[in-house]
């Protein structure tokens, strides 16, 4: 059985699972945000039942409208946190946490060899600790919250494999990126990802983290790594219930295997307005910026922070650009303010802000206008994602968008630092 | 049940962020957010859209994010079913579970244009074009999903798991 196989079939009692059939699964975690939780609750209302499965496996944050843009924002906050108080359940406020996907897996909530649900598309983040999670809308949510279960049906899984050593600046968002742009946005679809090769164990934990996040961008329903040192070092101090480690038997059987060189792979950018609309970074040419954010639940961890800071170190944000940066949680902000990441951005010309959704999803702060273009180091790029459907959105990794700012249009470090 | 209505077309990956854009997401009502149905790629739909009226697609329907906000602004703006040449996960699952019907068929998807008036059969999946006088076959859902579908929806079928276990 592949990885994913072998983790449903051991949270359906079963001694095999095969794609296509439809399942029970016990979940080990479940998860809603200030978004999908006001649908959830509306429904999990609707059951008849005051309680839920176990309120220290059902996870609540806030993270999308933090602090609250206005009054139905306050309004749908306060209805989930008086939810989450109401049974007990655990509570992440925003403004204390942040965004959900970097905080679960920081928090030790989410662990390798977990069945996550969670109403939120990226929820397959938590794959990089080699946890079978995935999205779902506000109705699964809702009822899994209620029993501890959820019917599924067992995908068939793909094998990517990437060999070889990346080149200078080339990150996990663009070994993602580029395989977006090959396999297309249904590349994948209802399918599991399983990621292996040597450049794959090079990867630190938060590049893996970037890498699953994008897999529902490739249609995908998990995107998972096999647990190794790393991740077990990752979880050790986090860890605050035992955990079991699956690992996928030799004779699996893949529905596809992928093989790329990530030698041969440069910095990628994905243009208007797919994710899969993938271009090298030599071959972009001329398109200047209004905006650049770096951050969210794909690329708001600490090595991006690093790798930001690396590239606007002593020099100025071009000046017809604003440039955000958005730690992805306040544990990562702190650590920006230890090592000096936070004054370096605020002398190059950025703007720091709390650990939010905000521009990601065109929610608030960094809402473009039409006819504006933006790079961001997030997941999506569909019309209107942040702001006017007339604006426009680029995706590549933080050194890829920190270096545009300085330009004023998309370009790689290499021409900022000679 | 007989679905019968006008079509509107779109192309492949009609992402759930064109059809209800984030800046909506806030809104929990039905009939709020079918005001803003399908605002990033049809600013006229909501005017437009008649009661009965059925949303032809391309692949990938659906795709993005997990909000249900989705499927409840497309039922709400009268649309009867989706008809699509495939659907992105998520946004099958929700459409289900709130009761909004959609249909797998890449011919019908293909062939039917913008206006025509389509009839559906949703229990045995036949979609007649009367505009063009064509007949078109969509996939069978899954046993699985049929019986989810008459119990009621999930919220039914998880209603039933609870008293199960009350009562066990």
């Amino acid at each position: 059985m592949t990885l994913a196989e072998k983790i449903l079939a051991a949270h359906s009692g079963k001694k095999r699972v095969s794609p296509g059939e439809f399942i029970t699964v016990r979940v080990d975690l479940v998860m809603a945000n200030d978004i999908t939780a006001p649908i959830a609750i509306r429904e999990f209302e609707r059951l008849g039942t005051d309680a839920v499965f176990d309120p220290q496996r059902v996870v609540m944050v806030t993270d999308h409208n933090v602090p609250a843009k206005d009054i139905l924002a306050a309004e749908n906050a306060k209805l989930l946190r008086d939810f989450a108080h109401q049974h007990g359940l655990v509570y992440l406020d925003g403004g204390e946490f942040g965004i959900e996907h970097v905080v679960l897996p920081e928090q030790g909530l989410v662990l390798p060899g977990d069945v996550v649900v969670g109403a939120d598309s990226h929820t397959c983040t938590y794959g990089a600790l080699g946890s079978f999670a995935t999205g779902m809308g506000s109705t699964d949510i809702a009822c899994a919250m209620a029993t501890g279960e959820i019917w599924m049906k067992v995908p068939p899984t793909i094998k990517f494999v990437y060999h070889g050593r990346a080149k200078k600046w080339v990150t996990a968002k663009d070994l993602i990126l580029y395989t977006i742009g090959d396999i297309g946005v249904d590349g994948a679809l209802y399918a599991a990802m399983e990621f292996w090769g040597e450049a794959i164990a090079e990867l630190s934990m938060d590049g893996r983290f970037t890498m699953a996040n994008m897999a529902i961008e490739a249609g995908a329903k998990v995107g998972l790594f096999r647990t190794d040192e790393k991740t077990v070092e990752y979880v050790k101090s986090r860890a605050r219930r035992p955990y079991q480690v699956y690992e996928p038997d030799e004779d699996s059987q893949y529905s596809k295997v992928v093989e790329y060189d990530v030698s041969l792979i440069e910095p990628q950018v994905a243009f208007p307005h797919l994710p899969s609309n993938t271009r090298g970074i030599s071959e972009v040419g001329e398109v200047r910026i209004d905006q650049a954010v770096i951050g969210s639940c794909t690329n708001g961890r600490l090595e991006d922070l690093r790798l930001a800071a690396q590239v606007l170190r002593g020099r100025k944000v071009h000046p017809e650009v604003r440039c955000l940066i958005i730690p992805g949680s306040q544990e990562v902000y702190l650590q920006a303010l230890r090592e000096g990441l936070a004054e370096v951005f605020v002398q190059a010309g950025a703007t720091v802000t709390m650990p939010t959704c905000g521009p990601c999803g065109g929610f608030h702060m960094g809402v473009l206008a039409p006819g504006e273009r933006c790079i961001a180091t997030t997941n999506r790029n569909f019309v209107g994602r942040m702001g006017s459907p007339k604006s426009e959105v680029y995706l590549a990794n933080p050194a890829i968008a920190a270096a545009s700012a300085i330009l004023g249009r998309i370009g790689g470090p290499e021409e900022v630092m000679g | 049940m007989k679905l019968k209505g006008k079509v509107h077309k779109y192309g492949a990956n009609v992402d759930t962020d064109v059809i209800i854009p984030g800046v909506y997401l806030t809104l929990t009502d039905p009939g709020e957010l079918a005001k803003h149905c399908m605002e990033g790629i049809d600013s006229e739909f909501a005017q437009k859209v008649g009661k009965g009226d059925i949303i032809v697609a391309g692949t990938n329907f659906g795709c993005g994010s997990s909000r249900e906000h989705a499927p409840i602004a497309i039922k709400a703006s009268g649309i009867s079913c989706v008809i699509a040449m495939s659907f992105a996960r998520i946004f099958f699952r929700n459409a289900i579970n709130i009761g909004l019907p959609l249909l797998e068929c890449p011919q019908a998807a293909e062939e039917s244009e913008a206006g025509d008036t389509l009839e559906v059969e949703l229990s045995s999946g036949e979609i007649r074009n009367i505009t063009q006088g064509k007949k078109f076959q969509a996939e069978p859902y899954p046993d699985f999903m049929l019986e989810l579908i008459s119990a009621g929806g999930l919220i039914e079928h998880t209603k039933r798991i609870l008293k199960a276990r009350r009562s066990g």
